[in-house]
This record gives structure tokens, sequence and C-alpha cells, in this order.
């Protein structure tokens, strides 16, 4: 009976997890060193108890999924699989298509950092595709193993727990495949299905429920948002002896501002929202924050389900309804801009109430830029002459999105404001920026502490990268456009011995730099 | 018509059978699958003509594995490169007349085939020697290279090894093989070798759709390479099934889950 009572159940296998809070960060040396498969790790995983938490039941069933692990769970993965196969070319085509040529294997910073070989984005969607070839394939179902099938087990839906939840969707990977296969469109999957049976992520799904309930990812109800604005009007009334303005649900605004809810008082978050606003009041734009759409933010993504990717969305399209902007812009946020500019129209459009001669929705960079070529705005780049400043690619929007109107304005457009904004800019080494940039670490939703561990050893190539052009370059400034890289790299720089204020936003510089006595 | 010349056509005829319909089926699978978000990998081209160049740059120079690793790169272009010459090449085995230009390449080439081997070869180790390609291999990744190095070995003995006698048989091989594409199959050449070569040609069309090898024309049908980078400019959706837009029937999950049967008492 006392033996029984010992024994593990299936939720306590996927759930059990070792974090690590004590983990030390490796040595900043300016390489990058890819990793050798030790012996050792061939069976077995290195970060494979590293684990975020699962979501408990009110979580999960606020959001539709089930409160806990399902009985049949391993029927309904495999339906669930099914039914996802029906619904998405990518899935049904990158399970098909890996030939593991080897090309991936040493590009994921996860790998990288961890050691762990199921870090390789190859042998991270083998875990799903061993599934699929067993239930889904001719060959799998002849072949077994030979042809790298498995059957579901509850050890491989625990790898699936530990190492889904070790990739931020970042497509870093992609890019060196020779068919485009996207790890990230893997992992949506596999969290989705995970989702399904019961084992949600406890930080991604809390907070989907927040935005459900709240309007924003940190919870910030519309008094309290209002009451924040409105102090940090004070802060910048004393700050700049000018009436600088932080509107909130401001029918017939011609600008609708949505940014990520961090930039209401994170730090250094709001460096950047004090500079959304000097911009607009500079330009002389009437603009708004929107109480029901306080939030760019949007983690369905981040768990592959449409249902709540365009449930999130449609709390921009509510308050487009109701504040009938001209322009909608959107601040300083990787994932969100992805979700912005690639997803929104399908989502929520068309926009044809919007003023057709401006792309919608619109990034703050492309919005700044266009008012600083147009003279509409000056900026003194002697105010930042204490920082030399490199700029970091985030990776939705470095892969996942783009600015302007031409390819590549996503790399081009953030780097010629930071340019007009300060005296001295140095990019970091090729191959760790623009389309090949790394990810921050603590992107797709992992930007949550008992996986810290991973999120240090995420940023690893990052900080490598970094730490050189701090040596060579006396940088001590990174310029970010992304809530999560903001709060990931405040949280990491201190780990490696780098100040936390060398992370800060691009409209932090902007902010500083706009004259605010020049008014055109 | 001998036993064996039946035998080897009605094996001739299920294999491309299999490797047709097998194909289309897999085909059908990728067009009638809906992509309903945006996905393309950027920096992505504009305009259909720019997502035009960049497939043709990654189908026919492996653009992005010549980013991503240099070595591999060079075993599989040349692989590639060379099986395409050899394909070429096989050509006068088929038609009844055959292109001069194809008789030209069989003067001025010669060693092409040893591409083709060499480079699999060059695959193998590295599968076995990168510590890293050797942690994702699976058995049948093996099992395909030695498969094709097999092909490769049979065809090259075949056109080298006099004692082989395959070169003096052509004339019936090519009456047979022609013969089959116009349903008249003449006699079989009772060789060893050449049936050898000709069998595991077979086994591999067999295999073709149901294997890693539909990656010849999945690569067309994925999303971060083909889809215009327009999503601002022009909508995209939105998706339907059974008549629902995608966000309506997605999970709820509780849908997709079982429910277990209630245990009865019998």
């Amino acid at each position: 009976m006392a033996e029984q009572a010992a024994e593990k159940t299936e939720f306590d296998i996927v759930a059990e997890a070792h974090p690590n809070k004590d983990f030390k960060a490796p040595e900043l040396t300016g390489e990058i060193a890819t990793p050798r498969v030790e012996d050792g790790m061939i069976v077995k995983g290195v970060t494979d108890a590293i684990k975020p938490h699962i979501a408990k039941e009110a979580i999960q069933e606020k959001l539709d999924f089930p409160g806990t692990l399902v009985d049949n769970w391993d029927e309904a993965v495999i339906r669930r699989l099914g039914e996802l196969l029906e619904r998405y070319k990518s899935l049904q085509v990158y399970l098909d298509t890996c030939v593991r040529c080897g090309s991936c294997t040493d590009k994921c910073q996860f790998y990288l950092g961890t050691n762990d070989p199921n870090n390789m984005p190859v042998a991270r969607a083998e875990l799903l595709r061993k599934v699929y070839k067993r239930y889904f394939t001719t060959e799998g179902k002849i072949f077994r193993k030979l042809a790298g099938a498995e059957k579901l087990d509850i050890n491989l839906l625990s790898d699936w727990y530990a190492y889904f939840h070790q990739c931020s969707q970042c497509r870093r990977c992609s890019v060196f495949c020779p068919y485009g296969i996207d790890t990230a469109e893997i992992s949506m999957a596999a969290r989705e299905i995970m989702d399904c049976i019961g084992i949600g992520q406890k930080y991604v799904n809390e907070i989907l429920g927040k935005v459900h309930d709240i309007g924003n990812n940190l919870g910030m109800n519309p008094k309290a948002l209002a009451a924040t604005l409105e102090s940090t009007e004070e802060d910048l009334e004393e700050e700049t002896g000018q009436k600088i303005r932080l509107p909130l649900d401001e029918e017939g605004a011609e600008v609708l501002m949505i940014t990520p809810s961090a930039d209401f008082f994170a730090s250094p978050h709001v460096e950047s929202l004090l500079g959304y606003a000097k911009v607009f009041h500079q330009a002389g734009i009437s603009w708004t924050f929107s109480s029901k759409a306080s939030e760019a933010g949007n983690f369905g993504m981040f768990i592959g389900n449409y249902t709540q990717l365009e449930k999130v969305a449609s709390r921009v399209r509510d308050a487009i309804d109701d504040i009938r902007p001209k322009r909608l812009i959107v601040g300083e946020c990787g994932h969100a801009w992805r979700v912005a500019y690639s997803f929104w129209n399908t989502l929520i459009g068309p926009f044809d109430t919007l003023d057709p001669n401006y792309p919608a929705p619109q990034h703050i960079c492309e919005f700044t830029l266009d008012l600083v070529e147009r003279g509409a705005i000056k900026l003194d780049k002697a105010a930042n002459d204490e920082f030399t400043v490199t700029f970091h690619d985030s990776c939705n929007v470095a892969r996942g999105s783009c600015m302007g109107d031409r390819p590549g304005g996503q790399f081009t457009i953030p780097r010629e404001l930071i340019k007009a904004s300060c005296n001295r800019f140095v990019d970091m080494e090729k191959g760790t920026i623009m389309e090949e940039t790394f990810c921050c670490g603590g992107g797709g939703g992992l930007l949550t502490d008992e996986i810290l561990q991973v999120r240090i050893q995420g940023a690893m190539p990052r900080m490598q990268a970094l730490s050189r052009v701090m040596e060579s370059d006396g940088v001590n400034f990174m310029a970010l456009i992304c809530a999560i890289c903001k709060a990931q790299f405040t949280k990491i720089l201190p780990k490696y011995g780098v100040p936390m204020s060398v992370a800060g936003g691009v409209h932090q510089l902007v902010g500083r730099a706009i004259d605010l006595g020049a008014k055109a | 018509m001998s036993g064996l010349t039946l035998v080897f056509s009605i094996f001739f005829y299920i294999a491309i059978d299999i490797f047709i319909i097998g194909m289309l089926l897999k085909v059908w699978k990728y067009v009638s699958t809906p992509a309903p978000l945006k996905i393309p990998q950027t920096p992505a081209p504009k305009t259909a003509a720019g997502v035009g160049v960049r497939m043709f740059k990654d189908v026919v120079f492996f653009r992005s594995l010549f980013r991503g690793n240099k070595r591999i790169w060079l075993g599989g272009y040349l692989f590639h490169l060379a099986l395409l010459i050899v394909f070429m090449k096989h050509l006068r085995f088929f038609l009844p007349a055959t292109p001069a230009i194809i008789d030209d390449l069989v003067d001025i080439d010669i060693y092409t085939g040893f591409v083709v081997v060499g480079a699999l070869a060059f695959l193998f180790i590295l599968r076995l020697a990168v510590d890293r390609h050797f942690f994702i291999s699976v058995f049948n990744d093996y099992m395909l290279l030695v498969f094709i190095i097999a092909i490769g070995t049979t065809g090259l003995l075949s056109r080298f090894w006099e004692g082989g006698g395959v070169r003096s048989d052509i004339p019936y091989i090519k009456e047979f093989v022609g013969g089959l594409f116009t349903f008249h199959p003449g006699t079989v050449p009772e060789n060893p070798l050449f049936l050898t070569h000709f069998s595991l040609v077979m086994l591999f069309l067999m295999y073709f759709p149901f294997s890693k090898m539909v990656h010849a024309v999945a690569i067309f049908f994925s999303p971060t390479r083909n889809q215009i980078d327009n999503s601002r400019e022009k909508r995209w959706g939105p998706w339907m099934v059974k008549g629902k837009r995608y966000g309506q029937v997605t999970p709820p999950a509780a849908a997709s889950v079982l429910v277990k049967d209630e245990p009865t008492d019998a």
C-alpha cells in the first residue's frame, strides 16, 4: 500500500521539474562555440527536467481547455494532431519533409547554450515527428523505430513538455533549412495539443486569462491604467516643463496606439512610453491608448491556438470600432508586431475605416522615422552622447514581419531611427544580427522564472556577441524594440556581470534626443 | 512473352503506379490543406515574381542549405546535380529517338556516375563522423543512402565492367524498357546485373512517396518560402472550416478530448 502511494502518476511524470535557481551564467569570451554532443547525453537530455509550471485547473478551464491531464490523453493527442494536420499546411508539409540533413543543428540558441542535443531544431521537431510517423505514415507503421517512428508514451510526453517549452519560436533554424521548415509551427502545434489534453503552461495561460478578464497581460484594470498614465503625465511635466499627454480612451483621436502593457510601468519599458508620448506631442498628432486594447502582446500565438489568437486580437477590433481612429500604431513589442503585421488583417481586418494613406497597422519606428525624415520632429543626437549604441534585432520582428514597403525594412528602419538619435552606433557581428539574429532567450512564452536556467543559457549567443562589441567599441547601450527582450535582458544581463542599464528601448533614445522646443 | 519478362513488366507497372498515385495523393494533400495565417519567413519578397526568384534559388542552388552548412551543401548539391545528369543520360534507354543533346552529353560525360556515388558516400560519412549529425540520424537515413549507392554502383558496373555483360545487352534493354513505356515490352535481357539495377530503381520508386523523399515536391508547398510578404496590403483569408471561421471551430479543446467509456458491469 505504501509502495503504491509512492508510485508516480502520469501527471507527476510530466510535471516533475528541477529548477536550478543558482545556475551560474557561462563566462563571456566573445566566442559562440558549438557544443559537442557528448556520449552521455545521447540517451537522455541535460535540460529535460527543467520545465515551466503546469497551469492550474481554473486557468485551463477559463481558456476552454481540460483542467488536468485527461485519462485518455494518448488517444486525445493523436486525434488533435490529426485535426491540426488537416488545418495547417505548415504542419503537414514540415512533418513530412525533413531529411535530417543537419543544417539546423548548430543554429538554435538553446542548443548552443544548454548543450542539450534535444534542443537542436531537428531533434526538437523529431519529438513530434516520431509520433506523426508512427500513427499517420505508412513508412512509420511498417518500419517503426527504423524510420524514427515511436509510440507515444508518458515519458515522451514529458519530453514534449520540457523541450517544446525550451523553444522560443524565433524561427532562426528556418532560415538555414533547405525547405524552410519552421520549428515555431511545430512547437506551436505541440503546445496546442498539450493544452488540449490538460497540460498547459502556467505563465502563458494565466496571462491569456488576464487579457480576457482585464484587458492586458499585466492585469491592470482600466482604473489603475488611467491612474498610472495620469501620474506618469505629472512626472513628464516635472521633467520637461511641458504638458505632454498620455491620453486614454479618447474617441475620435487620430491615432490609436496599441502597446505592450509592460510599457505602462515596467522598467526600462516605460522610458519608451515617454518617448512615444513626446513624439506625438511634438508632431502635434492627437492620439490615445485604449483600455479595451491595452495590450499589444498576443500570447495566443505562443500556444498555437487559433481561437485564443483571434479572441485576444478581437479586443483591438473592438477598440477600433469604439475610437474610430484614422491610424493604428503598434509600440515596441516583437511578437506583437508579428501578430499585428502578419495576422491582424486576417484575424480582425479589413481595416477599411482607417486612412488608406497609411499602412495598417504601422510600427512606431516607421511612424517616428517618417516624422524625422519629414522634419516634423527634430532630434538632438548629442543628448545621447554618453551612449555607444548597438541594436538587437528581435526575432519575431526580424523573421516574421517587415516595416516600410521594402523587404528588410525591419532592419534598416530601427537602425536609421537609432542613428538619428545618437552619434555612435555599432552593429554586432554578422551572423548574429538581422535575419540571423539570436533570440534573447525569453521569447515564445519562456519568460518565467522557474526556467531561468534555460533563459540564461539561451541568451548565451546574444551575450557573447554583445560582450564582443562592449569590449571592442565600448558599447554601453543595447537598443531593443520588444517588451519581452527588455524584461529578459534586464534580468539576464546582471547574471552575466553586465549592468542592467545596458538594455533599453529605441524610443528611450528618441525620447532623450527629441527637441521639445523647436516645434515646426 | 517469357515468364521473366512478365514478372518484370508487372513489377515495373506496379512500381510506377505506386509512385505516380502516391505522389499525386501527397501533392493533393499539400494543395488542399489550408494555410490559415501568413507565415513567410522574412525578409520575404513582396511580389509573386519575387517569390518565384526566392524559390528558384532554393530549388536550383539550395541557397538556404548553403547558408546553413557548406559541407552538407557540397555533398547534397553535387549528388543532386550529378543525379540529374545521369537521369538525362538514361533518357536514351526510354525514348524511341534520343535528342542530339543527350547523345552529346553521353559522349562528353563519363564520370558523373562516380560523382553520384562519391557524394552519397561523403554524406554517409558526415552522418557518422559529425557528432550532431550522428545524433539526429535514424536507420532509414543510412538505409536510403546505401540504397541509392547500390543503385549507382550497379549502374557504374553496368557501364564499366565488361564482364557484367550489360553493354552488349543494351539494344535489348532499350527494347524492353522503351517498350514498357509504350505498353509493348520486348523480352527482358536475362542479365543479373541489369535486373538488379532495374529492381532497385523500382523499389526506390515505390518507397519514394512514403518517405522523406517527398521533399522533392514538398519544398514548393513550404509556406515560409512560397508566401508573399503582403499581409498589410492584401487580406489573407479569413479561413473557413465546415462553414465556420477557424477561430470559432478550433479547439474548444473539450470537443477534441474523447470521453472514455464508462466501465460496464457485465
